[in-house]
């Protein structure tokens, strides 16, 4: 199994022209066979997004929301770019461009934890 | 030969001594006058005490750094030493040898200066052992004594002890930093041992905050720490955090950094924010309305599913490593006032592929936070986000 250990790829899911790189946070990676980054072609924003989701269908439902909406605890950069300071999912792709699907992380020192207590 | 005695004599002689009465007129406008007040004594003089404003040139160095301090040898320059002698020697010397039109010695030195019961400055100052331990702080320009003395002086809360919090301890127990808050309502744990490492073997069982309290002191016992042996809630994180300089934020859960985000806007407490699940680690730092906060980087936490804990998928034990030393670069450079602080910027780092990406974070206008007066925002709302029952809950 080559889920951690595989370099950096680029794997084009659809034939033609793959323009852009996707990059898969920790948390997704188990939706996308364990790459790292994918290649995806589309215009904009929202065509590379839907690529990735019509290639690897369990991303999906965590991207979009029901009115296939970017879902709000997911953030999506073009390159260094938040997508929602730009024209979000309308914002044009480029063939060099990169997208970050960054969604938070909590992950740290398993300490003063306060679910219950926080309210 | 003539004797020493007769040398100073002389040197009176030949240049013009002040009373310390005008010095203290001329100090207090000293700068308007465009004259220069120099302190000839040595550096353990200087440190003890010395008049406000003085410039301090030892004797010693006088010919190589008195141009440093008075560039313009038409300008006045008073000098004072202890007693009156050195300065008078100084003096000469500056007239005599290096041109100073206006070089004069202040009778009586300081001796008498103070005891006229005029103001002096007691400099603070390190002590030798000091002086050796920080080393080579005091040699970067960027920190020096002044940049050591901030860290020094410096308060800073660590949430937990544990993957984060631990190499940030050592580290900023060794760069000096005066205070180190910990709170950690956990006890060590074998598990713990591959990352966390403020604890040790023969410390498993016992609470992390005493750990981390005897490896700081191993390390550095200057440094005073306080512990709070307790979890942190809305209940008491106003109390915990008030007074703290920076809040080093490296907590597990999203109820947490949220809490800790909006009390720490309502308290104006810069945050250093890491967080780090297997190979991968994220790094900003959100300094209330300075740059955007953590809801405006997230404005929701995801959903449990895409929210696992180190805990429960792992965490490569090198890693928090990695970004604790980041977290406390960050810590030191925001108390020294050096550098660009991550500010409005998040740092990605992939250790599979030993990449670091740079994203770009802005105020969100529409934060449920930080767009509003920090005093308007409640305790009710500290903390809350969208579907918090059910994310707690869950």
């Amino acid at each position: 199994m080559r889920r951690w250990g595989s370099s950096p790829t680029t794997r084009p899911f659809a034939p033609g022209n793959a323009v852009s790189i996707v990059k898969i946070p920790p948390v997704l990676r188990s939706y996308t066979d364990g790459e790292r980054e994918v290649s995806a072609d589309g215009a904009s924003v929202g065509d590379v997004l839907e690529g990735l989701a019509a290639s690897h269908p369990d991303t999906r439902g965590q991207l979009f929301d029901e009115g296939g909406q970017l879902n709000r605890f997911v953030n999506v950069y073009l390159n260094d770019e938040d997508v929602r300071v730009l024209d979000g999912l309308q914002t044009a792709v480029g063939s060099d461009d990169t997208l970050v699907i960054l969604p938070a992380m909590a992950g740290g020192s398993q300490t003063p934890a306060a679910a219950e207590s926080a309210i | 030969m003539a004797s020493g005695a007769e040398v100073i004599r002389r040197a009176k002689d030949e240049i013009r001594e002040v009373d310390p009465r005008e010095v203290r007129d001329l100090s207090s406008n000293g700068a308007a006058n465009g004259a220069v007040l120099v302190d000839v004594r040595e550096q353990h003089e200087f440190d003890e005490s010395h008049i406000p404003g003085a410039v301090h040139v030892p004797r010693g160095h006088l010919e190589s750094r008195i141009e440093g301090a008075a560039p313009d040898r038409s300008q006045r320059v008073v000098l004072y030493c202890a007693s009156g002698n050195r300065s008078a020697l100084a003096a000469h010397t500056l007239q005599q040898l290096l041109g100073y039109e206006h070089a004069e010695s202040m009778e009586g030195g300081i001796t008498l200066w103070k005891d006229r019961g005029y103001d002096v400055e007691v400099p603070r100052a390190l002590t030798a052992d000091q002086r050796q331990r920080y080393s080579r702080h005091l040699l970067i320009p960027e920190i020096g004594l002044e940049g050591q003395m901030k860290l020094l002086d410096a308060k800073v809360l660590l949430l937990g002890a544990g993957g984060l919090g631990s190499p940030v301890a050592l580290y900023l127990a060794a760069a000096g930093v005066g205070t180190l808050g910990i709170v950690d309502d956990d006890d060590v744990d074998l598990t713990n041992l591959q990352r966390q490492i403020a604890h040790t073997n023969d410390r498993v069982g016992t609470p992390k905050v005493d750990s981390a309290e005897q490896s700081i002191a191993d390390i550095n016992p200057d440094v005073e720490v306080v512990k709070y042996k307790t979890r942190l809630d809305a209940e008491n994180i106003m109390e915990i955090i008030d007074g703290y300089d920076v809040i080093v934020d490296g907590a597990d859960n999203f109820p947490t950094r949220y809490l800790l985000n909006d009390a720490s806007v309502r308290l104006r407490i810069p945050v250093v924010s890491a967080s780090i699940l297997g190979f991968d680690g994220q790094l900003s730092v959100f300094a209330p309305y300075e740059g955007p906060c953590y809801r405006c980087l997230y404005p929701t936490p995801p959903p449990a599913e895409l929210a696992p804990s180190c805990g429960a998928n792992g965490v490569l034990g090198v890693l928090p490593g990695t970004m604790g030393m980041l977290q406390a670069t960050e810590v030191i450079k925001l108390i020294v006032g050096v550098g660009e602080p991550l500010v409005g910027r998040l740092l990605l780092y992939e250790a599979l592929s030993e990449t670091f990406t740079e994203l770009k974070v802005k105020r969100d206008p529409e934060c449920p936070i930080c767009s509003r007066d920090p005093d308007s925002i409640s305790d009710e709302e500290m903390g809350q986000f969208p579907d918090y029952e059910a994310f707690c809950a869950g």
